[in-house]
């Protein structure tokens, strides 16, 4: 956890790229869950900002 | 009297100067030289096109209304896609082929993969004959199975029947609400589980027998070396293939249009149907456009994830 956090601090790519891909998973369920219309509207913006910033942590030193 | 060539011969000396010139080229150079005519047709057919379907979403373009003044309305188009039940709709139907279809054909292809890796008779030859569905047109398998489903004359349903005892004209797979999201699985599953078979395949005929015999020679039992050689080993391969069938079956298209049409109702109607229907169907072209751009921030977030995992199981 502490590495995790460190990692964030670092801007490492590793821990950066663990948010990211949180965040586009997140995302993805928020999309095809079949509870609420609300949480469905949400899912784009989640999936989008997940996914930029994949894309931009990427480029991250290890 | 001078003798004059009808057609002049190139001066050597410019020649060498060509070739000279030619041979001063950098490496990198060269490599960009064979590599430009590809990069400028993926800009033209790949790149421009999706910059084109963004600039499209933030309008309210009609493409049946091509002379009607075109207003920009910003995230408009987003907003009604994100709130339109329809969609949300479309979304749980693609994820329950999704899930359900790449869950039985990495199942039943690594299953069969296995069964084909062994060494039998005839063993080319149930090669041959396992892998023929995916060599036919979907149309075609749409065509074929529609009657297959057919509650009348159907063999699925006398099969269903035999075994289960219940009349065969009970129920029909096309024209059911809750068969029909079944029937396009096993359809689809039928005609792509020998393509997962074929990548596993490759995957368990890349392992090296010494391996297994090393495992022998520490008395290692056969589930152990499934665990812990077959499965390793082959799970890059079955990656791989989960990747290109979730992706070709997030954007399925055709065989779905062809078995059911999207019905009973909007059961069967995945995202790609609903987004067809919007852009021309209903020409709101900008709407479908927002949709389109939804979809593929989805399935690239997805890939990009997908890719990375790849990369770190290959890597171990």
């Amino acid at each position: 956890m502490t590495d995790f956090l460190n990692g964030l601090l670092r801007l490492r790519r590793g821990a950066w790229e663990m948010v990211a891909t949180v965040l586009i998973a997140l995302g993805v369920l928020m999309m095809m869950q079949p509870f609420a219309l609300v949480i469905f509207s949400y899912s784009f913006g989640v999936t989008l900002i997940g996914t930029v910033a994949f894309v931009i942590v990427s480029h991250f030193p290890e | 009297m001078t003798f004059e060539p009808r057609h002049p011969v190139a001066d050597p000396s410019q020649k060498q100067t060509f070739r000279h010139r030619l041979s001063g080229l950098s490496d990198r150079t060269i490599a960009w030289i064979f590599v430009a005519p590809s990069i400028a047709l993926l800009l033209a057919i790949n790149i421009f096109p999706l910059i084109w379907t963004i600039r499209l979403s933030l309008t309210n373009f009609r493409t049946n209304r091509p002379y009607a003044p075109v207003k920009w309305v910003g995230l408009q188009n987003y907003r009604d896609v994100l709130s339109d039940v329809g969609v949300w709709h479309s979304m749980l139907a693609t994820a329950h082929f999704l899930f359900w279809t790449l869950f039985f054909q990495v199942l039943i292809g690594f299953t069969l993969a296995y069964l084909i890796n062994k060494k039998f008779r005839g063993n080319d030859l149930w090669t041959t004959i396992i892998v023929l569905p995916m060599m036919l047109s979907p149309a075609v398998v749409g065509n074929f199975w529609t009657f297959l489903y057919q509650p009348q004359i159907g063999l699925f349903n006398y099969f269903i029947a035999f075994f289960t005892g219940i009349d065969p004209s009970s129920f029909s797979m096309i024209g059911d609400v809750s068969l029909a999201p079944w029937a396009i699985v096993i359809v689809d599953t039928w005609m792509w589980t020998p393509f997962v078979m074929l990548i596993c395949l490759a995957g368990l005929r890349a392992i090296p027998e010494s391996i297994y015999e090393a495992a022998e020679c520490d008395r290692a039992s056969r589930w152990r070396q499934f665990w812990t050689i077959t499965i390793p080993m082959v799970l890059p391969f079955l990656m791989l293939a989960v990747l290109f069938r979730g992706i070709e079956n997030f954007k399925m298209f055709d065989l779905v249009v062809q078995l059911t049409g999207g019905g009973p109702g909007d059961t069967t109607q995945l995202t790609s149907i609903n987004l067809k229907r919007e852009a021309f169907e209903k020409w709101h072209t900008g709407y479908a456009s927002a949709y389109a751009v939804i979809l593929f921030v989805t399935v690239f977030g997805l890939a990009s994830i997908y890719v990375k995992a790849l990369n770190k199981v290959k890597d171990r």
